[in-house]
């Protein structure tokens, strides 16, 4: 049987079962391939490279690409310098990227390999072509999520990248966090509406959605350029979507460049995606288009609609803290109940949010940061729920507890969509409303009697 | 071809080449896009299918998150291998050492499951920290009178053939620690199968009408109890063999029990494997059984595979996988159904498997050791090949050249060993060969057009 989830709950000390998170470096190479030309590098085994390109390659259904560092015992005893330069050479010499982003791992962490020198050092021999860049970040995966390192591998963009040189820029940064390249479209789509030139980093569009054409393109067309990472120094403003993915980069771009930061919650849901063209309209100083407008109010028609499905139902929701953290707000103003939410990603600053986010609507819902599947699985089997949303782990629960079920967030391998269909906007709300209106729906049909089945809904 | 690496040279062959000689076994090039993995992932896939252990990933987190039920490794019973443990080691464990949260983690898992063992697998900066994983099993299989073993998989220390070593003394362990006196004379242990999409079952069954007692289907749907008795078989047949030969040759050093290197991929090869037990058994009945089996199963379905023939003829396959040992396998198989296999190559082959590869394959065939991405689409669009046979990492590569893909590793959907998994093979290779979805695709359009004008 597969499930064997007790429901008593005792204290854990040391036992993880069922992750919500896995580690840092995955992050840091989803964030690089949102780089126009870049190779992302695994400065550790030959694993960890592997077991990314294939999470990434399940959710996305796409060639991801990175190259490795290939530890052995020696370099675990003698230090990866040797790796890491030979590395460089060798990726200039025939995968030939515009720039190499390499993250460290738990071993080469462990190690202590100084990777800026070891870069300094191969760009003074002359490994580095004109032109081309190598930079890195580190990623220990003993700390933090895969949020982190997506998160120090955007920071390390603007430390490496950005530059302040006084030119006029009407441009705005735009951080669109650990989003699907479907999201980032629709951002720039809502941004460009707004009339607003906005620059997107990372920016894995055109990378990680692309077309079949009978041709492959190593280097897809997407992502931001070298060139244009330079001149987020010169920006008006960031706008950080999402903290836990996005603040690190904004801040440090402001504390660097002087760049004004608004950190955002991700815009998911109705009332996130208000906070975001309402930035927007501040910055673009106009009004919000009609295009954009008509879009809220379809949005805001298929709730009123749709409400007697929705009102007083009770949800678990898990996943990436940015995420959970709109969804748990979009989820109370569809009069849903979010009583259990919990991420895997360590974080006082989560548990502070939901609980302005909750309180005085929901105040005695379970929440948690840094906790697993398996306790949120407890916590259903105590205070049981009408659905749950999250991300393709989920379905044991689903299964176990006999739960519609709406996939939502990283890593999504079992079901279709999130390739294409953006979440982020009021259009993505409309797109996750429909998955947990059909998914509440279909249920209702499943468990109808002949007598109740209804036709019309 | 431009992109081959210098210093991949060597590592590259093509059949009727006057010296005929490839490097292997070797460690990956520091930089290299590998389809590799490392000594843990070797291990994991080893031990996984045994279904009443708790398996413990000893590490941060990442290693127990990428290999949580990723393989359809079924089991007719138990299901505690899908779930996934790991101690989730945080930077203080790091600094102050693991041991103590292994041995709570390993406490509350069993007191949790009342496991019948538990695997303890060591990843990356365990090694590092030098945390002493063998009394902490040693102590807890004290306490709870369970084997717990330690599997010494940290993933820098070698390649994912390693791991396969480190899994077999894992397992030799286990072996020869419970009585066997009552096993049947007429017995065999099933290794190197992981019972994908259930497979196992298909072959055990075969044994079982020939007469035969499977004791442990040691790496598919596996109990400890069972390979806790391995001992007592008469006989060992190994299928996969990078991954399970070390244990067959220490078994048979050790109990005497010989072994039999089997595929059950294709006809001509699943026959050889029953043939084979049969000769073993050196009994007359055993023999006819198998007979009888065989011709009846190849009557089964050997029309329907010629219907998948007249359409697949001629058409030309790539193989990249992970053990040599299955792509001779995969070269007679396709033979079957009207396929030449043009280009071959595997991750972890030895010089005796890519010379025996040399051997089957035609002259002009490409064998290519440890394959990156970019000579395996050069490959691919040199040769104009119609089918990618591979991995997770391969498939999307294919399918974006307008090149067909079939699933020979963790994702295969259906069973493809057996006389009844040649049929489901010949059927997803025609699925995709032939779908009609490549009329639109570009590149096959042009041949299309190129073909029409003929």
């Amino acid at each position: 049987m597969l499930d064997i989830t007790p429901k008593e709950i005792k204290p854990r000390t040391a036992l993880r079962i069922n992750p919500a998170k896995t580690c840092q470096p995955i992050g840091a190479m989803y964030a690089a391939l949102g780089i126009h030309g870049c190779l992302p590098h695994s400065h550790g085994s030959q694993g960890c490279c592997s077991y990314h390109r294939m999470h990434l390659t399940r959710h996305f259904k796409e060639p991801v690409m990175a190259s490795t560092s290939s530890f052995t015992e020696g370099s675990s005893v003698f230090g990866g310098l040797a790796n890491l330069s030979q590395a460089i050479n060798t990726i200039f010499t025939v995968y030939n990227p515009e720039v190499i982003a390499v993250h460290t791992t738990c071993l080469s962490e462990v190690i202590g390999d100084d990777i800026p020198n070891i870069i300094a050092k191969a760009v003074s021999e002359g490994t580095v072509p004109e032109g081309k860049f190598v930079f890195h970040a580190n990623t220990p995966s003993f700390a933090g999520s895969h949020m982190t390192g997506f998160s120090s591998m955007v920071r390390a963009m603007v430390h490496y990248f950005s530059e302040k040189t006084g030119a006029e820029s009407g441009q705005v940064n735009i951080i669109p966090g650990f989003v699907n390249p479907a999201d980032m479209r629709e951002i720039k789509r809502i941004a460009s509406e707004m009339g607003v030139p906005a620059l997107l980093f990372p920016d894995t569009s055109d990378v990680l959605d692309t077309p079949l054409t009978g041709k492959y393109d190593f280097y897809p067309p997407g992502g931001v350029t070298i060139k244009q990472l330079r001149t987020t120094g010169d920006s008006l403003r960031t706008l950080a979507l999402g903290p836990f993915a996005s603040e690190a980069a904004g801040a440090y771009l402001d504390e660097k460049c002087d760049v004004p930061c608004d950190i955002l919650d991700l815009p998911i849901g109705i009332a996130a995606t208000d906070r975001f063209v309402h930035a927007l309209k501040n910055v673009a100083a106009q009004d919000v288009p009609a295009s954009i407008n008509y879009d809220r109010g379809r949005l805001i028609d298929v709730m009123n609609d749709m409400h007697r499905y929705t009102h007083g139902l009770k949800v678990a929701v898990f996943g990436d803290p940015d995420h959970v953290t709109s969804m748990v707000e979009f989820l109370l103003d569809l009069n849903m109940k979010p009583v259990h939410v919990v991420t895997g990603t360590p974080g006082n600053r989560f548990e502070r949010r939901m609980t302005e986010i909750l309180e005085g609507r929901l105040p005695d819902s379970n929440f948690s940061a840094n906790a697993d599947l398996f306790l949120l699985h407890q916590w259903i089997k105590n205070e049981p729920v009408d659905l749950l949303i999250g991300n393709t782990y989920g379905k044991y629960i689903a299964r176990a507890e006999d739960l519609p079920f709406v996939r939502f967030g990283f890593p999504t391998l079992d079901r279709i969509g999130h390739q294409f269909k953006p979440h982020v906007g009021y259009t993505g709300a409309l797109h996750l409303l429909e998955s947990i209106l059909n998914a509440i729906m279909d249920r209702q049909d499943r468990d109808a009697t002949d007598e109740t089945l209804e036709l019309v809904m | 071809m431009e992109q081959l690496l210098a210093q991949r040279e060597n590592q590259v062959t093509t059949v009727g080449d006057a010296s005929f000689k490839i490097d292997c076994e070797k460690a990956s090039l520091s930089g290299s896009v590998s389809q590799r993995a490392c000594v843990f992932c070797g291990s994991r896939v080893v031990l996984y299918p045994i279904a009443d252990a708790v398996h413990l990933v000893h590490g941060p987190i990442g290693c127990a998150s990428y290999t949580w039920d990723i393989r359809g490794a079924l089991s007719s019973g138990p299901e505690l291998h899908r779930l996934s443990f790991s101690t989730d080691l945080k930077e203080r464990d790091v600094i102050f050492g693991g041991e103590k949260p292994l041995e709570r983690s390993l406490e509350e898992l069993i007191e949790k499951y009342a496991p019948s063992a538990a695997f303890v697998y060591s990843t990356c900066i365990v090694g590092l920290i030098g945390d002493d994983v063998e009394a902490v099993c040693r102590k807890v299989a004290a306490k709870y009178e369970i084997p717990v073993i330690p599997v010494h998989s940290e993933g820098f220390k070698g390649t994912k053939r390693d791991g396969y070593k480190a899994a077999c003394d894992a397992l030799f362990k286990l072996i020869g620690t419970l009585p066997a006196d009552d096993v049947p004379k007429r017995s065999l242990n099933i290794l190197g199968d992981f019972n994908l999409a259930g497979e196992i079952w298909i072959i055990k069954d075969y044994y079982e009408k020939m007469g035969i007692h499977v004791q442990a289907s040691i790496t598919g749907d596996g109990r400890i109890a069972d390979i806790r008795r391995a001992h007592g078989a008469a006989l060992n047949v190994v299928q996969c063999s990078g991954s399970t030969m070390y244990l067959a040759k220490e078994m048979k050093e050790k109990y005497g029990i010989p072994f039999r290197r089997v595929s059950y991929f294709g006809i001509e090869d699943m026959s050889d494997a029953l043939y084979d037990v049969a000769k073993f058994f050196k009994d007359p009945e055993i023999m006819r059984k198998a007979t009888d089996l065989v011709s009846r199963e190849v009557r089964e379905i050997y029309p329907k595979l010629m219907h998948y023939r007249q359409a697949l003829e001629g058409k030309t396959a790539a193989v990249y996988v992970g053990g040599a040992f299955k792509a001779f396998s995969l070269v007679k198989a396709l033979r079957t159904i009207g396929m030449e296999v043009v280009m071959v190559g595997s991750q972890t082959g030895n010089a005796e498997d890519y010379q025996q590869l040399r051997d089957i394959c035609k002259p002009g065939t490409i064998i290519a050791d440890d394959s990156n991405p970019l000579e395996l689409s050069s490959f691919l669009k040199q040769k104009d090949i119609d089918l990618l046979i591979g991995g997770v990492k391969e498939r999307p590569i294919a399918y974006k050249l307008g090149v067909g893909f079939c699933d020979h590793n963790h994702e295969r959907k259906r069973a493809l060993e057996g006389f009844v998994g040649m049929l489901n093979f010949a059927e997803e290779v025609y699925s995709s060969v032939m779908s009609p979805v490549w009329q639109f695709a570009p590149r096959r359009e042009r041949r299309t057009v190129a073909e029409a004008r003929q």
